[in-house]
Formats: structure tokens, C-alpha cells, sequence
């Protein structure tokens, strides 16, 4: 019996491919990602998209303009009053109108609790990426709260389409600024709680820490934005840049961490739930008096010309871009969604890990899919 | 009733030939019964719990309270179309379930629920079921490969790697008790612990090995935060991907069944088994029936800290589960027995009633 | 020693968490105190008075609705869920031909509640109504038309 000593060159290693998605529980919808693995190590990742585009900018085109507000809620539908109010605001700036302190406090104070309720949601679902599954009811039991002011002054919970051109639809509730400070206060007490069940929980740490990291440059080269850059060290933040609507007005921070890891994505967007508690906490009592509608004509014709109009939503920058020739239509709509060049940072973000730390990444993606794909 | 020493010899005294099979077969259909409805209560108990944890109520619309709720869901399984995939290994996509099932009942089986209560009360029973709940990965193993979905492999390959690393410092937690009570008879560790159980008496030694205990019980029932077999968020549903009806359905019940025995054994190691504390029903009457009730007390308030885990827990990534075993859990494990010799060789135990003359 | 440092501190961090669930659990247990689901149909669910659950048109005793058949909702809407079949009424005492509306349709199965057409109706003849109950087994019955059989227009909507 010959003694065989088997080396390393002698065993065949094969990469193989793995189809996540577009039905998997970890991309939250229908990405697919193609993943190229080398036993359980991410060597390859391949988007594909499509699975639900419905062409969101082609109807735009045959829409007048108020007509494609509640298209946009069908973007990302967790920052749905962000992604009306850029377009809204694109059609008062080329329009030259100038809303009332009350619609931009209204405003800004919805899109503050919008942001609340879409970190809230991924809080909980990060949870459940990672194992913990109990985090998803406590988060959504908070989220109810604001989904409930949400219902009493818009009519919905989630695609509210409350802005209009030159206003809000409806006025506040009368509930409305009791209910703010209500949630202010029981958000205030939550939060250290969350803390306590997984910020610092060592598995998690463990799981968060140094994982997935994003350089710097690599956020820049990719287009990154919101708490996915701003985790990477890139000051994006567009409501202190480009303020809009009463932005200029309230104090705030704009959450910077420098590692660019999950732990640090994680942390960004916790603080800033903290962050919009406090712009909240600011414009509770400082509602101005007003109209919550400015008069404008029923049929809206923009001039001709091409204009632009970034937000800060919960994932990052969305932008509409409208091309007029001064018919009622736009001649061309584009949306620059938060979702699409995140996830183009993801395939460099999400490499080298094993399949649980990409699981982890994405979660502190927090992709919505349609709103990479429309 | 008087039993003699357990179930098996108290039915098969007086018989031979194809009598002596025909008591073997209802003894085996005792416990395949035991194990339908333990898994039955157990699932209904974890989704009680976990409604609990999660500001919910759980299943509470069929029957009383929801308790007929995992019956309805057995029957759903039962009559679902059972399918399989095109280029799956019949034989062993088929023998999976089996070899997980055979390995948790056999481990049933030598577990003593009360005083007698037990099938088989052989001389090396903690031994027995250290090798036999091993079996299961093997299931699980053939399982998935058997399905032919990579999916299932890459968690058949992570179970693998857990069991084979966990076995070995439950192993040695075990060894720990063994050193404390001098014997490998289920019944006997039980009887040693008459006086004080084995986690006060043991003290430092018992504490560390009954954590590391609780640790690798539940990275072997393949549970949370040690559940990377299943993985929902990873790898789907793990390695029964592609098992639908009763396929999935004896899995399911094996994953209880096995958090069952692990909770078991630990009571059976170091709360004293079917004992009550302090010997506080010994005087009244049916002593079967109190040892039931104190063993299954025992056993449900572990299981309860089982799912406490469960439903608090985030997982681990697979580096890190290996991290924990052979940096931490196995060297605290093999410096725990030296230090377990050394207090029983000493004679240090901590005997409190002793010591009062009680 | 560090290694001893690390193994408590990280104990010492499951215990939080599993202090945290378990704060919930036990009053959970014993008095449902934190549970906060609702018990659907037992338990009515909380709706607000804006909430959109359905266009419906609003009608007075006498069977009269608001509703001229100006077109402006079926304009308004964005994904046509709204169609009015409109007819030519003569006025008996002048003789004159009057557009009015013969069946406001009003495609559920197709809106985005959006609230444009609420907006655009200039004489408040449809409104939002609360209602949530749209399950059916029959796409069809979500297509309803909105004034009632044999209703007309109330007096002194179109001044």
C-alpha cells in the first residue's frame, strides 16, 4: 500500500454560481443577484433587474403634472412623501411659486416622520437578516405610531400622495402636534432600548463590524449617497447642501462616520432617527399660520426648459429631472434614484465576504427594489 | 402500578418468542406516540412564546387558545402533495428524514422521565446518546445532498461543521457530570443527585459545564443564534429546501425532538432528572406521577430559555461559530474537567444539607 | 487575561438583550399587556375619518347626488379608473337639451387613491368614504358605478 499525500494543487476547486433571487427572503423584493462563490466566499456578484420595472418614466410622459406625484410613490415607497415632494418642488421652481411657511413646515416635518418610519422598518428587518427575529415587531410596533398620524392627516399609510403642486392636499389634523410630540417622547425611550437588544449585542457586533466595508473613494466612484456614503465619510447630506423647504431653518447634524462598514451604516442611521426627533422636536410648536394650499391653476403648463430638484430621502439622494416643452406633458422625466447606484456600490462592498456578511450587507443597503428598477 | 427496574424489563419478563416482539413493538409505538405529541406541544409552545416575545398572541383561533392549531397544521402537511425534485437521489432524498427521526427517537429512549419510566436503562445510557444524536447529521447530510440544490448543500456542509466541532465540547460538559456522579446509568446520575443536584454540588465546575452545555445544546438542535442549517435569511430554508408535506414535517418535528432531549439531558445532568427539590413530594403518594410532573417542569422551563434565546438572538456567521468552539468552549471545557477531578478527587463539593446534618 | 475580559463583557451583552425580551414577555404572559396586534374581527380596527378606502358618491334623502357630469374626475385621474357615461336630459319646461350623467363608473380595482379626482370635482359631488371591505371573489364587482339607480341632480348645484 503506497502511502498518497494529497497537496493542495492536487484537489480541484470549482467556483459555482448561485441564483439569489429574485424570490429570496434576504433581497427584500425581486433583485436577483448571480453570485459567483467559492465555497461559501462571495467572489462574484452579478445584478440583474427587471423583474419589476413598469416603466415609470415613459407614463410620466403622457401624464400632466399632477398626475405623476402618485406615480412617484411607487419608487420608494417607504420615503413616498420625499420622492412627491421633488417633484412637486421641481414644478413650484420652474413655475416660480412661492409656497407658504406653513406647507414647508408641513412638509418638512412629514418627510422628518417618513424618514423615522423607513429607518424604523429597516431597523426591523436588518434584524430578522441577521437572525434576530423579535426586532421586526418592535419596530413595527413604533412605526404604527407614525403610521397612524400619517393616516389621520393624509388619508394613507404608506403611498400618501398628500403633496401637490403648490401645497399640501389636505390640511394638518387637529391630533397632529399632540401625536408628534407623543411619538417624540416614546421614540426617545425606544431607541436606548433597541441599543440594548442588538446594538450591542456581540454576536451582532461581531456580524456588523468591519464587514462589508466601502471606501471612500469607492462611495464617490459609485455615486453613493445618503447614509450609505455618509457612513463612508462623504459629507452628501442634500438637506444641508442644497436646503429645501424649511431645512434652512431647523438646526441639525449631519451624521458623518468614517469606517464605512455595516457597523457604521448601522449607526448613521440610528442617529439619525435621533437627528430627525430633533427637527421634529424644533417645528412642533413653530407651525406658522397660513394657507396650506397656494392657488394654482388647475391645468399646469411648465415653460419650456429643463429643470432639476434633489431631495434627501431615507436612502439618499432622489432627483427629478424634467424636460418641458411647454405643453402640459413633460417632454422627458428622469428620476435618479437613491437605490440604483447604491446597489452599484454594493458589488464592491459585498465582495470578499461569505454569503451571511453579503445577507448583511445589503440589509445596511437597505435597498427598496423598486426603486432601483422602475 | 409497580415497575421493576424500567419499561423493558417489567413487560418482557414473563415473555418469549414472537410475544417478546409483539411487547418490543408497543414499546416502540409508546414512544413513536410520546414523540408525535411532544412535537406537536412543543411547536405550539415555541409559537406561543415567540408571539409573546414579539408583543403578539400567537396561533389562538383554533380550538381553545389556539391549542389545536399544530394538529391543523400536522393535517395541512399530511395531505400536501409530496414532491420531489427531477434530479434529486430518490434513495437518499428519501432515507434523510428517516436517519434524523431514528436518531432523536433512539436518544428518547433511554432518557428516564420518572423513577422506572424509562425503555432501556442500560449501563452506558449518556454514552448511548452522545453517539446516537450524532446520527442525525448524517440525515441531514444524505438529505440535501440527495435534493440536489446548492442551497441545501451549503447547509448541510455548515451542519456538519457544527456538529462535528459541538459534539465535542458537549462532550466534555457531559464528562464533567460523569466525573461527578462515578456512573454512565441515566437512572443513576439521576439517584446520585438525591441529596443535592449536581449543579450545586458541583459548583464552579457544574456552572461552567452546564453553560457550556446550554451553548453547544443549542448549536446542536440546530437552533438560533447557532441556526445557520436553516439560515431563512441566507439560504432560504437550509437544507429541507426541497422537501414539502411530511418530508419537511420530520424535520420539523426532529429539530424539537432534539431541543427535547437536549433540555433532558441537561435536567437529567444537573437539576436532578425526575427529582423533586428539596424532596419536598417525596411522602406523597404516585410517586410516578410527581417525578413526571417535576421532570417535565424541569425540562419545559429549559426549553423556555431555549426559545428565550431563539427569539432574542442574532446569528452567527459560520468563521464565528467555529471561532467560538475551538477558542473558546473547548479549551474552558478541557480545563473545566481537570478542575471537575480535582474537587471530586479533593472531595470539595458544596453540600449544604449535608453540612446541616439534613 | 483580556480573554476572560472579552468572554464576560460579551455574556454581560446577551443578558441585556435577552433583559429586553423579557421585559416583554412576562407581562405578555400573564396580562397581554404589550401585545399590539388587533384581534381582527372582534376587535374593530381603528380608522380615521380621512382614510381612503374607496370613491363614493354622496346622495341625499330624495336620491340626489352633485354630480353635473362636468368630466373633471375622469380628466383628473390618472390611470382612467374613472369613466362617466353621460346622456342628454331635456328640460320639460324649456325644451332645452342638459348634459347629465347617466352612470359615473369608478374602476377600484384600478385606483391609486390619489385624491385628484376629490380635488377636481368643482361641486364636492364624490368624496372619500372609509370603508376598507374590498375583498371580493369577482374582479367584476370591483367596478361600481357610483350614483344609484334613478337618482338626479339636486337643485341649484349648477349656480
Amino acid at each position: 500500500m503506497s502511502e498518497q499525500v494529497i497537496t493542495h494543487s492536487d484537489i480541484k476547486f470549482q467556483e459555482y454560481f448561485l441564483n439569489m433571487g429574485p424570490q429570496h427572503p434576504a433581497t427584500h423584493g425581486v433583485l436577483r443577484l448571480i453570485l459567483t462563490l467559492d465555497g461559501e466566499e462571495v467572489v462574484g456578484i452579478e445584478p440583474d433587474l427587471g423583474y419589476i420595472h413598469r416603466g415609470i418614466e415613459k407614463m410620466c410622459e403622457y401624464d400632466t403634472y399632477r398626475q405623476i406625484i402618485h406615480l412617484t410613490d411607487r419608487f420608494d415607497y417607504l420615503s413616498s412623501h420625499m420622492n412627491n415632494e421633488a417633484v412637486c418642488l421641481a414644478v413650484e421652481k420652474a413655475l416660480e411659486v412661492e409656497v407658504t411657511d406653513r406647507i414647508k413646515v408641513i412638509r418638512t416635518m412629514m418627510d422628518e416622520l417618513t424618514r423615522i418610519a423607513s429607518h424604523l422598518l429597516w431597523w426591523g428587518v436588518m434584524g430578522m437578516d441577521v437572525g434576530a427575529l423579535t426586532t421586526f415587531m418592535y419596530a413595527f410596533r413604533d412605526r404604527e405610531m407614525i403610521n397612524e398620524i400619517m393616516e389621520k392627516t393624509t388619508g394613507a399609510r404608506l403611498t400618501m400622495s398628500y403633496n401637490i403642486p403648490g401645497g399640501v392636499m389636505f390640511d394638518l389634523h387637529k391630533d397632529f402636534q399632540k401625536d408628534v410630540k407623543n411619538l417624540i417622547a416614546h421614540m426617545r425611550k425606544v431607541l436606548p432600548e433597541y441599543d440594548r437588544l442588538l446594538t450591542g449585542n456581540v454576536i451582532f457586533q461581531r456580524r456588523m463590524k468591519g464587514i462589508g466595508t466601502l471606501s471612500k473613494e469607492d462611495a464617490v466612484n459609485y455615486g453613493a449617497t445618503g447614509p450609505v456614503a455618509r457612513a463612508s465619510g462623504i459629507s452628501c447630506d442634500t438637506r444641508k447642501h442644497e436646503p429645501y423647504s424649511a431645512y434652512n431653518r431647523v438646526k441639525f447634524n449631519e451624521v458623518i462616520e468614517t469606517a464605512g462598514d455595516n457597523l457604521a451604516r448601522y449607526q448613521v442611521r440610528m442617529q439619525e432617527m435621533y437627528e430627525s426627533l430633533d427637527i421634529l422636536e424644533q417645528l412642533v410648536d413653530n407651525i406658522p399660520e397660513g394657507d396650506y394650499q397656494v392657488a394654482m391653476r388647475n391645468l399646469i403648463k411648465l415653460p419650456k426648459g429643463e429643470f432639476y430638484q434633489s431631495v434627501e430621502t431615507a436612502r439618499g439622494e432622489f432627483g427629478v429631472f424634467i424636460v418641458s416643452d411647454g405643453k402640459k406633458n413633460p417632454y422627458r422625466v428622469h428620476f435618479r434614484s437613491p437605490g440604483f447606484n447604491n446597489l452599484n456600490a454594493l458589488l464592491k462592498a459585498g465582495l470578499g465576504g461569505k454569503i451571511a456578511d453579503l445577507v448583511a450587507t445589503m440589509s445596511t443597503f437597505d435597498f427598496v427594489i423598486p426603486d432601483i428598477d422602475r | 402500578m409497580i415497575l421493576t427496574q424500567n419499561i423493558f424489563e417489567y413487560w418482557t419478563q414473563n415473555t418469549e418468542g414472537w410475544l417478546y416482539v409483539l411487547v418490543l413493538a408497543l414499546i416502540a409505538a409508546l414512544y413513536l406516540t410520546f414523540f408525535a405529541v411532544a412535537g406537536l406541544l412543543l411547536v405550539l409552545m415555541e409559537r406561543r412564546v415567540a408571539g409573546f416575545f414579539q408583543l403578539r398572541l400567537g396561533p389562538n383561533r383554533v380550538g381553545p387558545g389556539g391549542s389545536l392549531q399544530t394538529i391543523a397544521d400536522a393535517l395541512k402537511l399530511v395531505s400536501k402533495e409530496i414532491f420531489m425534485p427531477k434530479f434529486a437521489d430518490k434513495l437518499l432524498y428519501k432515507a434523510g428524514y428517516y436517519f434524523v427521526i431514528i436518531a432523536s427517537l433512539l436518544g428518547l429512549s433511554v432518557i428516564p422521565f420518572s423513577a422506572h419510566f424509562q425503555a432501556f436503562d442500560i449501563n452506558v445510557g449518556i454514552f448511548f446518546i452522545t453517539a446516537v444524536s450524532s446520527v442525525g447529521v448524517l440525515g441531514i447530510l444524505i438529505g440535501a445532498w440527495g435534493s440536489r440544490n446548492k442551497y441545501s448543500l451549503i447547509g448541510a456542509m455548515r451542519s456538519g461543521l457544527q456538529m462535528i466541532s459541538y459534539e465535542l465540547s458537549a462532550g466534555f460538559a457531559v464528562i464533567t457530570i460523569v466525573l461527578l456522579a462515578g456512573t454512565l446509568q441515566m437512572s443513576e446520575i439521576v439517584e446520585a443527585q438525591r441529596d443535592t443536584w449536581f449543579i450545586i454540588k458541583g459548583h464552579i465546575p457544574a456552572l461552567i459545564a452546564f453553560m457550556i452545555f446550554m451553548i453547544s445544546g443549542t448549536a446542536e438542535s440546530n437552533r438560533v443564534p447557532f441556526d445557520l442549517v436553516e439560515a431563512e435569511a441566507e439560504l432560504g430554508a437550509g437544507f429541507h429546501t426541497e422537501y414539502s408535506g411530511m418530508g419537511f414535517a420530520y424535520f420539523f418535528l426532529a429539530e424539537f425532538e432534539n431541543m427535547f432531549i437536549i433540555a433532558a439531558l441537561a435536567v437529567t445532568l444537573f437539576f436532578g432528572g425526575w427529582l423533586a427539590p428539596f424532596g419536598i413530594t417525596d411522602a406523597l403518594p404516585g410517586q410516578v406521577f410527581w417525578g413526571l410532573f417535576w421532570f417535565f417542569l424541569k425540562v419545559l422551563i429549559v426549553i423556555f430559555v431555549f426559545m428565550w434565546f431563539r427569539w432574542t438572538f442574532p446569528r452567527l456567521r459560520i468563521d464565528q461559530l467555529l471561532v467560538l468552539e475551538w477558542k473558546y468552549l473547548l479549551p474552558i471545557g478541557l480545563v473545566n474537567i481537570v478542575l471537575a477531578a480535582l474537587i471530586v478527587w479533593q472531595g470539595w463539593l458544596f453540600e449544604p444539607l449535608k453540612w446541616l446534618g439534613l | 487575561m483580556s480573554y476572560f475580559k472579552k468572554i464576560f463583557k460579551a455574556i454581560h451583552t446577551l443578558f441585556q438583550g435577552m433583559s429586553v425580551t423579557g421585559n416583554y414577555f412576562f407581562p405578555n404572559a400573564l396580562t397581554r399587556k404589550h401585545v399590539i396586534t388587533c384581534q381582527y374581527p372582534e376587535e374593530p380596527p381603528v380608522i380615521f375619518e380621512r382614510f381612503k378606502g374607496e370613491v363614493v358618491m354622496w346622495h341625499n334623502e330624495n336620491n340626489e347626488h352633485r354630480c353635473t357630469g362636468c368630466q373633471a374626475c375622469e380628466i383628473a385621474c390618472p390611470n382612467g379608473s374613472i369613466e362617466i357615461i353621460w346622456k342628454w336630459e331635456i328640460n320639460p319646461e324649456t325644451g332645452r337639451k342638459k348634459k347629465a350623467i347617466d352612470q359615473h363608473i369608478y374602476h377600484l380595482s384600478m385606483c391609486t387613491m390619489c385624491s385628484l379626482c376629490i380635488q377636481a370635482c368643482p361641486t364636492n359631488a364624490i368624496m372619500w368614504s372609509t370603508n376598507f371591505h374590498h375583498a371580493t371573489y369577482d374582479r367584476g364587482l370591483l367596478t361600481k358605478v357610483l350614483n344609484k339607480p334613478g337618482s338626479k341632480l339636486m337643485e341649484g348645484v349648477e349656480e
